[in-house]
């Protein structure tokens, strides 16, 4: 067994979980409180990376980048809420599909246009751009980077949401959102804060990423499906569900595409394992999705006090 | 959002459908076999939106993945293809037992649930056989796999010309539309409609509302799957691509706007979306932005005035 | 044997730390009208909403017809001869009135895997549906939609669709909610029409029409039965004087 190997097998699925839980902790906060859907959560993904690699080509400073993409993310966040969803949050959720899908080829055309159909690579400062070693161990200093970035934010959002009094009236509203309307609560302030700060948590995720694959037309259109399954086996509307559920998926997803045909091979030929292997781990994350749904429908996570 | 009026004489749609048994001899003298593939390939998404209707429209049950469908029959033609198999009952045998078999079990958990979850739940049904067929390499991967030859059938079915293609495709688009206005007006197509509006009221009344609900799960699985079939061996190519959720989402637009819940909505839909394809791409290559935009327009804009497609029946109240 | 027709056996219902349902004890016998009656908030849903399925007792047992059916889901328990009406109108509103007790008749003889053959030309089903319209007096109104027709009308819809379903006991749960006072009494003259022919468990609030309709009766506090007894008894009871009449009729 190589240990190393594993080591930074684990830390890939780390990283990937991370990236996942930024996408899916303001997808839940959106479906759990607005009853929304998003299908467009993930064009801030592609947003954030592509305005972040704008600034540090033109800047070269990959703080600065982040920065404007952050300012930027949220400000798109909000106009999106509050142009198109704020009038839709009570309509039929066919509604939501239709439109932001409307939304996902709006934004993906647009990037089109403006930075055309290559992908933009973002040059990392000379700092980050080593690797650190440990013993034997070497590992990228960004993926590290990646990795403490994603645990400090969750961190932060962890604090918010169970210490401040916004944090008190999301978690309210995930559970039981007439209260918080009976509350006399400006609810409609609540929902732009909730949806433009989800917007920016993805479009933080897709600059964090960006560096590594590069920013790239529908970057964010496959992730956010794997960040739905988060949601769903985490529960609806829960922080702590998508966190454990973004940790679970993306270790058992990067481990199962190193390991599964080794195990596959312990009970067939390798030549049928090297065939299934790539095809089952693709499947797994959707088998676990299935098998909680089965057994707990509600999620692994649901937020206290809702039915 | 419909683009017709909810009442349209029986009289037009027999026309448009006889219209549509003599296209290929229109094309022929005006001489644009162009338009054969693009009617062809627009029947074949037809049937497509008029399964999708089936449980969307019909049945209340939002599916973002009914794309898969699609794949799922492509590569059942594909895959024998692969190994030399053209029999065409081989395929098309296949076909039905692989989409209803994967419409079976994933519709077993997707119809647990319901609201937000049914539609994220669809998705990610779909994607993941996206995916996996991504990760088969043998089969292509992402670069899809090439058809040398159509599913064989005797003489009298065969489908090698583009004019017996596009005849088959007519008389399984014919079949399926006999089928669901058979369907919808039987008492299994009662219950379905039922419990779209109101699943509570139709369990006290003696439903087991789920097990009907899966049924037609399944049957809208099959025939999507059957439309797959046809895709693939119209195409000659076939890739992940055509069950990506992009798909999915523009077959809910062709069964939307064309009056969900409706026998001919979906073909009227279907038609309207191919014309918008290649209308706009023929205009812009960013067409992408134009319809989205459209898209937008018709959710934000368009019930008032059009009146909503659930105007044929009252919106049953979302939250409960 | 003479056995009740419906039997609850201390049925408890907890949501959290509520107690919803306590100790219940109820029968209902063949061919009787029994009424429940109880301040707001006494668990009157809760309860027909535990004997009809659609919520699941904490403890307790539920027989009909001397089979215990606790475990039964609601569309069984319904093909099983209980049906149920809703306080608030529960209908299929985008359909005819017609259309809707179809359903119900089609729901209760079991054939719903029929996949070719229009229930528009099923003259026997459609028959027997506009003799439950009949019976509630709505059959000049069939082809209207039922969301279209006033509220009184579609409380008599609800009616009509349980009796369409040719129930060995009917639940209705407030069948006059809402209702005028000239709608009141065509409700009381409909169900006095079935009296003697069907088993009612009736919920009602409005006292007149539980005094005209029903057999006996049972006081519902707190989500226990505090009382069973004949109309006459019950009136005169000084506890549920206290319990209940006294506060509507003070």
């Amino acid at each position: 067994m190589d240990w190393n190997l594993l080591i930074t097998q684990v830390l890939n699925g780390l990283q990937l979980g991370l990236l996942l839980f930024l996408l899916a902790s303001g997808l839940t906060l959106i479906f759990g409180i607005m009853d929304f859907i998003n299908l467009s959560h993930g064009s801030f993904y592609m947003i954030g990376a592509y305005f972040c690699g704008t600034v540090v080509s033109m800047s070269g400073s990959l703080l600065a980048g982040i920065v404007v993409g952050l300012v930027c993310t949220f400000a798109i966040g909000a106009a999106v809420e509050w142009f198109i969803a704020r009038r839709l949050y009570r309509s039929d959720h066919l509604d939501h599909v239709l439109v932001t899908f409307g939304l996902i080829l709006v934004f993906d055309t647009l990037v089109h246009m403006i930075w055309g159909a290559a992908g933009m690579a973002i040059r990392l400062p000379d700092v980050l751009n080593g690797q650190v070693s440990l013993g034997t161990l070497v590992l990228p200093t960004y993926r590290l980077v990646i990795i403490t970035s994603g645990l400090l934010v969750a961190a932060i959002l962890y604090i918010m949401v169970s210490k401040t009094r916004l944090g008190m009236l999301i978690r309210a509203g995930a559970s039981n959102r007439t209260m918080v309307e009976a509350l006399g609560v400006n609810i409609n302030k609540l929902f732009l804060i909730v949806f433009a700060i989800g917007a920016t948590m993805s479009g933080f995720a897709g600059m964090l990423i960006a560096p590594i694959t590069e920013a790239s037309i529908g970057m964010g259109n496959e992730i956010i499906i794997i960040a739905f399954v988060v949601v769903i086996v985490g529960g609806i509307g829960s922080i702590k569900g998508a966190f454990y559920a973004a940790l679970i998926i993306g270790l058992m997803d990067t481990l199962g595409r190193s390991y599964l045909d080794d195990v596959l091979e312990l009970s067939m030929p390798t030549q049928y394992a090297e065939t299934a292997a790539p095809a089952l781990s693709a499947m797994l994350v959707y088998i676990l999705m299935a098998v909680v749904l089965a057994f707990r429908p509600q999620g692994l996570f649901p937020p206290a006090g809702s039915k | 959002m419909r683009i017709l009026p909810k009442t349209v004489s029986a009289g037009v749609y027999t026309g448009f459908l006889a219209l549509l048994a003599i296209a290929p001899w229109i094309f022929s003298v005006i001489d644009e076999p162009f338009y054969l593939d693009l009617l062809s390939r627009g029947l074949i998404l037809a049937i497509a939106a008029l399964s999708l209707n089936l449980i969307l429209g019909y049945g209340g049950m939002v599916s973002l993945g009914h794309a898969a469908y699609l794949g799922i029959g492509a590569y059942c033609v594909g895959i024998p293809a692969y190994y030399d198999f053209y029999n065409g009952w081989l395929h098309l045998g296949l076909t039905v037992l692989v989409s209803g078999l994967f419409a079976l079990v994933t519709g077993a958990i997707c119809l647990r649930t319901k609201g937000v979850y049914f539609i994220m739940i669809t998705l990610a049904f779909s994607q993941m056989v996206y995916f996996t067929f991504v990760s088969l390499e043998e089969y292509g991967g992402d670069d899809g796999l090439v058809i040398y030859l159509r599913s064989e059938f005797p003489t009298w079915l065969s489908m090698e010309s583009p004019v017996a293609l596009y005849y088959w495709i007519f008389t399984v688009l014919l079949i399926t539309l006999f089928f669901i206005h058979r369907l919808v007006h039987a008492r299994f197509g009662r219950v379905i409609v039922g419990s779209r509006f109101n699943e509570d009221r139709m369990q006290s009344l003696g439903y087991s509302t789920y097990r009907y609900r899966l049924t037609c799960y399944v049957i809208s699985g099959v025939i999507c799957g059957i439309a797959g079939m046809l895709l693939g061996n119209f195409t000659s190519f076939i890739s992940p691509e055509m069950m990506g959720w992009t798909r999915s989402g523009e077959l809910i637009f062709m069964v939307v706007i064309g009056g969900a819940g409706t026998l001919f909505g979906p073909l009227v839909g279907t038609a309207a979306f191919v014309f918008l394809e290649e209308f706009l791409s023929y205009i812009t290559i960013y067409w992408h932005l134009i319809f989205g935009l459209m898209l937008i327009a018709l959710v934000l804009f368009g019930k008032g005035g059009i009146h909503g497609w659930l105007s044929a029946f009252d919106r049953k109240e979302k939250r409960g | 044997m003479n056995q009740p027709l419906l039997e609850v056996t201390d049925l408890n219902k907890n949501f959290g730390g509520i107690i919803a349902t306590n100790r219940l004890y109820l029968s209902v016998e063949q061919g009787q009208v029994h009424a429940v009656i109880g301040p707001n908030g006494a668990g009157k849903t809760t309860l027909i909403s535990q004997l009809s399925g659609q919520l699941k007792p904490t403890s307790g047992r539920i027989d009909f017809e001397g089979r215990n059916i606790t475990g039964f889901s609601t569309a069984r328990r319904a093909r099983a001869g209980l049906a149920r009406s809703f306080q608030i109108t529960s209908v299929i509103m985008p359909m005819t009135l017609l259309e809707n007790v179809m359903l119900a008749v089609q729901g209760s003889d079991g054939h719903s895997f029929r996949f070719w053959s229009s229930v528009q030309r099923d003259s026997a089903m459609i028959d027997a549906a506009m003799k439950s319209l009949v019976e509630v007096g709505l059959d000049d109104r069939a082809d209207r939609i039922a969301a279209q027709v006033s509220h009184g009308e579609r409380r008599q819809l609800e009616v009509a669709m349980a009796l369409a379903m040719g129930p060995k006991l009917l639940l209705l749960d407030e069948p006059m909610a809402g209702m005028g006072s000239e709608e009141t009494a065509r409700m009381v003259e409909i169900l006095s029409g079935l009296k003697g022919d069907k088993a009612i468990l009736l919920i009602e609030h409005d006292m007149d029409a539980v005094f005209s309709l029903a057999d006996s009766l049972s006081v519902l506090v707190n989500g226990h039965i505090i009382a069973t007894d004949t109309v006459e008894k019950i009136r005169n009871n000084s506890d549920v004087q206290r319990a209940y009449l006294g506060e509507e009729h003070a």
